[in-house]
């Protein structure tokens, strides 16, 4: 396929076909996240053909893209001028797109120093639910004419229209990053992050898988050696966070499901049945657990946190209460009248 | 400009019978503090953009919650509109009040209700000051980041309803890179929890979709908001240029040298002259423009940076650098910028402040643009502004006695950020549209996606009455108004003074 090619006229044709037809599109990049959300039957339509990086100018800190940009070759260009996604997205596959990762939000290890996927986000081109290719934000760092769209648009996995093209804000890669391993149980874990955090340490990754605290440390030579000598520990192969991202850690093999929990970063572990992985320095909790949905979400909503299934099932997304979900819903009545995107992709009647 | 509420281009408001609703809110809420004579409501008729002012029909002043759910309640059923007034220091008029409505004033829910050290998050009421949340987390070592320069009046409900930023979002982000949780009240009276305790919550981003509506969606009633270590150091460096231009130019050589300051702010010459007079800064008077660079973080990074920013500046033509010798003279340097509209306040009559963002690779043309256009109005034109986030401030200087200048100064205005426009950027990049930039929306956004803003509104306020005519113009607005968006390089203000 052609390295750059735009095709948002092909995807607009598709689009309005859908709403003459009312037929719901099932919006896809390269499918690799399939396995999480409720499944979707429509006709699919296929962003991929949508692709190339718009306009890339190190010094201005973003890079604009098509939708179905392969992320591995957006991340190739930053690479190259010494810049990064700040917020670490997994891939899980290899063909994954700029318009999923965006669409579906979810961030690595990076996260709560850096950010999420949406805090990155300047500006969309979207088609829409009245058949319209728009323009919400720009390239510029600072933007607050109108409602923010854009924002609104990350993580809301294609139920509200289908992004052709973002623009995201991205960094230079820190000068110097080292990761260390300390042996120490959850608990004291917790204590240690929890007064970590309240100083100027460069952390930008912490995961405890249960016997040891795995901590990275990002920024210039200077703060990261003197850091690395105070905490002490082990060298760790910066490697593992790429494991962590993708999934590929030991602790996702098996068959139990797989959790997403999302906490208070200092929240106490949870007593569920099951193994458990701390991630974001506490905020994101993986399971793997055979327990009931129910007993699960009750235990993460009673500590202020939500939990998400990771598989194809009717109910991934943590429930949404009223009058939330009520007015969830009128979002969605009022941006896709026809409810021809992803319909009960995140909730039954989203 | 044609700043008042006009029911004919922005839509039909509904009529209040003001003495029947005194006397419904006073039987139903009698302990609820209600301004009603014209004495009274005078103090409220404007915000910071004092060139606009209203007359309210009604102020209130609730100082419980229960009291707002029952007034929207109330409101909802008798359809009366309803503007939110933080504490009123907004320079776009998104809190100026309307004849026909009630001006809902948070001010008075100003208590602290949580520091949470171990957490490292406050929850605090919509009336708290943006400052005094960074005062009360300081015996933690904690702060609040986004610091705009009126953190020592504005409220945090007023920050998350502009997304404001500061000196240092550069680098720490907006109002919305630092929120956890927000609570509001829709018009319906209803309670909504926005975000979590969490770092992201289930279903759509409504928090995002709130932070910066001016107070169109829903009131808000409580903030939880992120607070960071304070960093170990900070160091600022000036340096002076003899053109804007090349100080334009180094704004982006210090990006592309991977290095991201903390605050990069840039005063031209007349801006700085006038801070120079106010507050002994110790500015070098004779430049044409100085860049503040500010490098914060652990000792050694620091002063590891200091000496790449040094020599980037150099390179781009600085004709000198200091590096604050001491704290003292660190914070002189910054109440030199920080007091810089003031200051530029006691050299002219009035002054008009504009809020364009731009690519900061168009730094050094547009502040050539402005130039130009400063000499063609006949205005002086004072730059002082976030040059590290491409967001502009010019601040046009006239007087508003002279016959035509008020309408020349805001002719000039459209005139800058249509040139923001044209090179990419946005007509505000954190004083909102309010009232003041209805028009400029138009130019800014097409038919379309005005058409999917108002959809959006429409999900959350069917009847159109939290702060109706404000960010959003309707289409009949820029039908009207249409003759802007046409053809850069002529002069479209001049016809659309009055419509
Ligand atoms: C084992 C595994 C685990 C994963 N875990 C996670 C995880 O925990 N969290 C997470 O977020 N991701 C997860 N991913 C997905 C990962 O983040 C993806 O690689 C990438 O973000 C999506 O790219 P894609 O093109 O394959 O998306 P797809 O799977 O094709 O699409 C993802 C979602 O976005 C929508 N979408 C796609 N393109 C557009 C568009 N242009 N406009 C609007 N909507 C669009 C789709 O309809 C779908 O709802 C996982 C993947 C794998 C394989
Ligand atoms: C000297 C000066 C310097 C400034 N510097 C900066 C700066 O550096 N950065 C920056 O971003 N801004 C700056 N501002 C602008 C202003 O201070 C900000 O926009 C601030 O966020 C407004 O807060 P406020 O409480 O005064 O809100 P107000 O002016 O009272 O209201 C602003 C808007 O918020 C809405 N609102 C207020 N409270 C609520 C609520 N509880 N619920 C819902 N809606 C609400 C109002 O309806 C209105 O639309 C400056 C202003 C001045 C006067």
């Amino acid at each position: 396929m052609d390295q750059d090619h735009d095709d948002s006229s092909a995807l607009l044709e598709q689009v309005r076909q859908a709403l003459v037809d009312c037929t719901p599109l099932r919006i896809q990049g390269s499918d690799s996240k399939a396995m999480l959300g409720r499944p979707v039957n429509g006709r699919p339509l296929d962003t991929r053909s949508h692709r190339g990086i718009v306009s890339y100018d190190p010094t201005e800190l973003v890079i604009t893209a098509r939708a179905g940009t392969p992320l591995r070759e957006i991340e190739a260009a930053l690479h190259s001028a010494g810049q990064m996604l700040p917020f670490e997205p997994p891939h899980l596959g290899d063909g994954a797109t700029l318009g999923g990762m965006v669409a579906a939000g979810l961030a690595g290890p990076r996260r709560p120093w850096a950010g999420s996927v949406r805090d990155h986000v300047l500006g969309t081109r979207v088609i829409t639910g009245h058949g319209k290719l728009l323009r919400f934000g720009g390239e510029v760092m600072k933007n607050v004419a109108g409602y923010d769209l854009s924002r609104l648009l990350a993580g809301s996995f294609g139920c509200l229209g289908v992004l052709t093209e973002v623009s995201l804000k991205v960094l230079p890669r820190p000068r110097s990053c080292q990761s260390l391993c300390l042996t120490m149980g959850l608990r004291q874990a917790l204590d240690e992050l929890a007064a970590w955090g309240q100083q100027a340490l460069p952390i930008t990754a912490a995961c405890h898988d249960g016997e040891a605290l795995h901590l990275r440390l990002e920024g210039g030579e200077g703060s990261v050696a003197s850091a690395a000598e105070r905490l002490g520990g082990t060298l760790l192969d910066n490697r593992y966070w790429h494991d962590l991202r993708e999934q590929r850690l030991a602790f996702f093999a098996g068959d139990e499901p797989l959790w997403r929990l999302s906490l208070p970063h200092n929240s106490p572990s949870l007593s569920l049945p099951g193994r458990q992985l701390l991630d974001w320095g506490g905020a994101q909790r993986w399971l793997k657990s055979a327990a009931s949905p129910a007993v699960i979400r009750e235990a993460v909503a009673h500590l202020g946190g939500h939990a998400t299934l990771h598989a194809c099932h009717s109910a991934s997304f943590h429930p949404l209460a009223e009058p939330l979900l009520r007015y969830q819903r009128n979002l969605k009545q009022q941006l896709d009248p026809s409810g021809i995107f992803n319909p009960g992709r995140l909730y039954a009647d989203l | 400009m044609n700043i008042l509420y006009d029911e004919r281009l922005d839509g039909a408001l509904p009529t209040v019978d003001k003495a029947a609703l005194l006397d419904t809110l006073r039987s139903a809420l009698p302990d609820l503090d209600i301004l009603h004579s014209a004495q009274d409501l005078r103090p409220y008729e404007c915000d910071g953009l004092s060139a606009y002012r209203v007359v309210p029909l009604l102020v209130v002043l609730p100082q419980r919650l229960e009291q707002v759910q029952a007034l929207l309640k109330i409101c909802h059923a008798h359809q009366v509109p309803v503007v939110a007034r933080g504490a009123g220091t907004g320079l776009s008029g998104g809190a100026l009040p309307l004849e026909q409505g009630i001006l809902l004033v948070m001010a008075r829910f100003n208590r602290i209700l949580e520091i949470n050290p171990a957490g490292r998050f406050a929850r605090v009421q919509p009336g708290v000051r943006n400052l005094a949340i960074s005062q009360a987390a300081a015996p933690h070592g904690l702060y609040y980041a986004p610091d705009p320069s009126s953190q020592i009046a504005c409220s945090i409900g007023g920050n998350v309803a502009e997304n404001a930023g500061g000196v240092h979002c550069l680098k720490y982000g907006l109002t919305v890179h630092n929120l956890l949780k927000v609570e509001i009240l829709t018009i319906e009276g209803e309670y909504l929890t926005l975000g979590s305790d969490a770092l992201d919550a289930p279903g759509f981003d409504l928090l995002a979709l709130f932070t910066g509506s001016e107070g169109l969606l829903g009131i808000v009633t409580e903030v939880t908001v992120k607070l960071l270590p304070k960093p170990q150091v900070a160091r600022v460096l000036l340096a002076s240029f003899d053109s804007v231009e090349k100080a334009g130019r180094a704004v982006a050589d210090i990006i592309g040298a991977g290095i991201i300051p903390a605050g990069l702010e840039m005063m031209d010459n007349l801006s700085l002259q006038a801070a120079e007079d106010f507050i002994h800064a110790g500015y070098p008077v004779e430049a044409a423009a100085i860049l503040l660079c500010e490098l914060d973080g652990v000792e050694a990074d620091v002063q590891d940076d200091c000496l790449r920013v040094e020599a980037v500046l150099k390179a781009a033509g600085a004709s000198e650098v200091r590096l604050a010798r001491d704290e003292a003279e660190r914070v002189r340097f910054w109440a030199g910028r920080k007091n810089a509209f003031p200051a530029v306040g006691r050299i002219s009559p009035d002054y008009y402040c504009m809020d364009g963002t731009i690519p900061r690779r168009a730094l050094p043309g547009v502040l050539h643009g402005i130039g130009e256009l400063s000499r063609e109005y006949g205005l002086r034109v004072a730059n002082v502004f976030h040059a590290g986030d491409g967001n502009m401030h010019p601040l046009i200087l006239f007087d508003a006695n002279q016959p035509g200048e008020l309408e020349r100064a805001e002719a000039l205005g459209g005139k800058i950020l249509e040139l923001c426009v044209a090179v990419g950027g946005s007509i505000t990049g954190e004083h909102g549209v309010g009232r003041e930039k209805i028009n400029q929306m138009c130019a800014q956004f097409n038919a379309d996606e005005l058409t999917l803003f108002h959809a959006v509104k429409h999900a959350f306020d069917p009847l159109g009455l939290l702060n109706p005519g404000k960010n959003i113009p309707t289409l009949q607005r820029c039908a009207e108004f249409g003759a802007m968006h046409v053809h850069h390089g002529q002069l479209p203000f001049p016809d659309l003074e009055r419509f």
